[in-house]
């Protein structure tokens, strides 16, 4: 081991969901925070040990909503009753009973946005390089592979001491991950 | 037996597993991902994807011609304007609405059959909506013209669609629907592009998926932004498609033509897209778990189901069958009583039975759970249910305009030989794209199917 050579983290892997449920309640239970599990399939327990709960998707899709609503009326009353009124039949111009298919479907339309790019940009994504990548192992990650990963920049990370405690889990391998 | 297994009920067997059993993570990724990566394509692929490029020459042609002539070379004229292409626009867009059904509605109510189904039925739903919007541009005879007409952008002449309008609810309805749908598809799609990534070999392979997955990797902080995002579609999308039809079913109930004018409209115009579309999935499901020998992953249980969804709906069609004849009746509008006996007894009278027909008797076959577990059966069903709405929405839009309130305006209408090309091309065009994407992206959802292995469930957690 060159101890010498900067560190992303050390990652390890482990059998099948269990292990890997275990695995990251007691990384949590152990102090370590810069931590992140991979896993092929979303598996709740996971996030749920590693208390990832953010609730900002949620926030983001109800200002979504309510902005695509205000627009959808708002275009309608704006060109109906503004900017070209029309007469149809002695109606009122804002006959807002008929405005209401379009500023459904607007708000829809906004809030659907809002979900994607919110989750998107929440994530960091597009990121083409991460340092995870680096371990060839990880490639199983997307297939049938779980893994478990700690960060050199969190407080409680010692190389050889963290490296034993991730054997001690349980991990069928633990790597070096390059940054 | 296990003496801790509760006592069941006799006669009770539990339903088949979604996944034939023996499955593993490995080998389920493996054989859904060699179907894009490895395996060579069967002759049936080639022949069908030949004959489908042949039909959008056909549809190049026609809409070709119809630029250059105008919609003079179709049929429709006064008093039926409308023809064809609302036909062929409603038959598309409701075809497209069992996509979402199966990927959102059946999400939100857990059932997890429809894992193995929602990839492809929401491509088909996409490449339905593509084939349906293409029919009220060029029915415009310019579409270049229809910018102005359509959408409201701010143009030298100030003017603005009229929003009192169910044509203009109809294009926020249907381009809302494919901008959402195309989102879900893609968002479903990132986590099964990094696995793709992985699994490729060739160069340019592993770079078109790794851009498309935009780097998952399949981060437990992630997945749980994921799942929040995609369980959110899925509650938007679920009003998103009930109003889709509604607002296309607008479009005729709205105007006061008898035959149109009934607040039925709804419900019965969502059924009919339901009915028909699951009818679609099955004609494309069928061939294509043979062809890839995907019959683990679409089980004899998904087929049983989708049959069986195709029932229900079928009875709520026939029950609105049965209530236009009724309101006619006891409207005692002379109109309305003169349209359904014009309908049934009038020169279209044989299309009207002909649906019944395809309609109401053909998918009663489905009771009898022998004929409902036949493939080959089903596929034929299948297709006839698919003619029998298209014949629906000729009956509704051609026997309602040709005889109308005053007899002197009455006319006939017969279609020429470039509607048929028009609508040939169409079906042309879906059946290319369907057939391009099984080639080029994982028809099945990969991660989904994951999830439904008996590896994949955590013990000492709620079953989730």
């Amino acid at each position: 081991m060159n101890a010498q050579k900067p560190l992303y983290g050390l990652m390890a892997e482990f059998d099948d969901p269990d292990a890997l449920v275990e695995a990251a309640k007691r990384v949590h239970a152990e102090g370590y925070r810069k931590v992140d599990a991979y896993s092929p399939f979303p598996i709740e327990p996971v996030w749920e040990a590693l208390h990832a709960d953010d609730r900002r998707v949620q926030l983001f899709v109800l200002i979504g909503g309510i902005t695509g609503c205000l627009a959808g009326f708002g275009l309608c009353y704006w060109t109906q009753v503004i900017a070209y009124p029309l007469n149809i039949g002695g109606r009122p111009f804002n006959s807002w009973p008929s405005f209401i298919p379009v500023t459904f479907e607007t708000t829809i339309l906004f809030a659907a946005f809002t979900a994607v790019l919110g989750m998107i940009a929440l994530n960091g994504l597009p990121m083409p390089y991460h340092p995870v990548f680096n371990v060839p192992r990880f490639s199983r990650a997307s297939q049938d592979g779980f893994f478990l990963a700690i960060e050199a920049a969190d407080p409680k990370f010692d190389r050889s001491r963290t490296f034993e405690f991730l054997k001690s889990l349980g991990a069928k391998e633990v790597d070096e991950v390059e940054p | 037996m296990d003496p801790t297994t509760p006592a069941r009920p006799t006669g009770y067997s539990p339903p088949p597993p979604v996944i034939e059993p023996g499955h593993t993570f490995r080998s389920v990724t493996d054989q859904i991902s060699s179907i894009v990566l490895t395996r060579r394509h069967p002759l049936a692929w080639l022949i069908t994807l030949l004959i489908g490029f042949l039909f959008v020459n056909v549809l190049g042609v026609a809409v070709g011609y119809l630029l250059l002539k105008g919609i003079g070379i179709w049929g429709n004229n006064i008093p039926v304007g409308w023809a064809f292409d609302i036909i062929n626009f409603v038959w598309w867009i409701g075809i497209g609405h069992a996509g979402t059904l199966i990927s959102a509605i059946l999400l939100l109510l857990r059932q997890d059959w429809r894992t193995s189904i929602n990839r492809f039925a929401e491509a088909m739903t996409l490449f339905a909506v593509a084939c349906a919007a293409m029919f009220p541009l060029i029915h415009t005879g310019r579409p270049w013209l229809a910018a102005y007409w359509l959408f409201p952008y701010p143009n030298t002449m100030s003017l603005w669609p009229q929003f009192r309008s169910p044509l203009i609810w109809d294009v926020f309805a249907v381009s809302t629907y494919a901008s959402v749908s195309a989102l879900f598809w893609y968002v479903g799609l990132i986590p099964d592009f990094a696995t793709m990534r992985d699994k490729a070999k060739r160069r340019f392979a592993q770079y078109t998926f790794g851009a498309l997955s935009l780097g998952w990797r399949g981060s437990a902080r992630h997945w749980q932004r994921y799942e929040t995002a995609y369980l959110l579609l899925a509650g938007m999308s679920t009003p998103l498609v009930l109003s889709v039809h509604t607002v296309v079913s607008f479009d005729f109930s709205v105007g006061i033509v008898p035959g149109w004018h009934a607040t039925i409209f709804p419900p019965y115009f969502v059924a009919g897209a339901i009915y028909a579309g699951f009818a679609m999935v099955l004609t494309l499901a069928i061939p294509l778990r043979r062809m890839y020998g995907l019959e683990d992953f679409i089980t004899m249980r998904h087929l049983e189901n989708m049959a069986k969804v195709t029932l229900v709906t079928g009875l709520i069609v026939v029950y609105g069958y049965a209530m236009e004849a009724f309101y006619a009746w006891y409207s005692a509008n002379q109109y309305e009583k003169f349209m359904i006996v014009n309908r049934m007894t009038g020169p279209y009278g044989w299309v009207y039975w002909l649906l019944i027909f395809c309609n109401g008797i053909v998918p009663q076959t489905l009771w009898i759970k022998r004929l409902r577990t036949n493939t080959i059966w089903l596929f034929i069903m299948a297709l006839i249910v698919s003619v029998g709405m298209w014949l629906e929405r000729f009956v509704i839009i051609v026997t309602s305009l040709h005889r109308d309130f005053l007899p002197s305006s009455w006319d006939m209408y017969y279609p020429t030989i470039w509607d048929f090309a028009t609508f040939f091309g169409t079906v042309g065009l879906f059946v290319t794209l369907m057939f391009l994407f099984v080639r080029l992206l994982p028809m099945i959802s990969i991660f989904e199917v994951r999830t439904l292995l008996p590896d994949a469930k955590v013990k000492g957690s709620e079953g989730h």
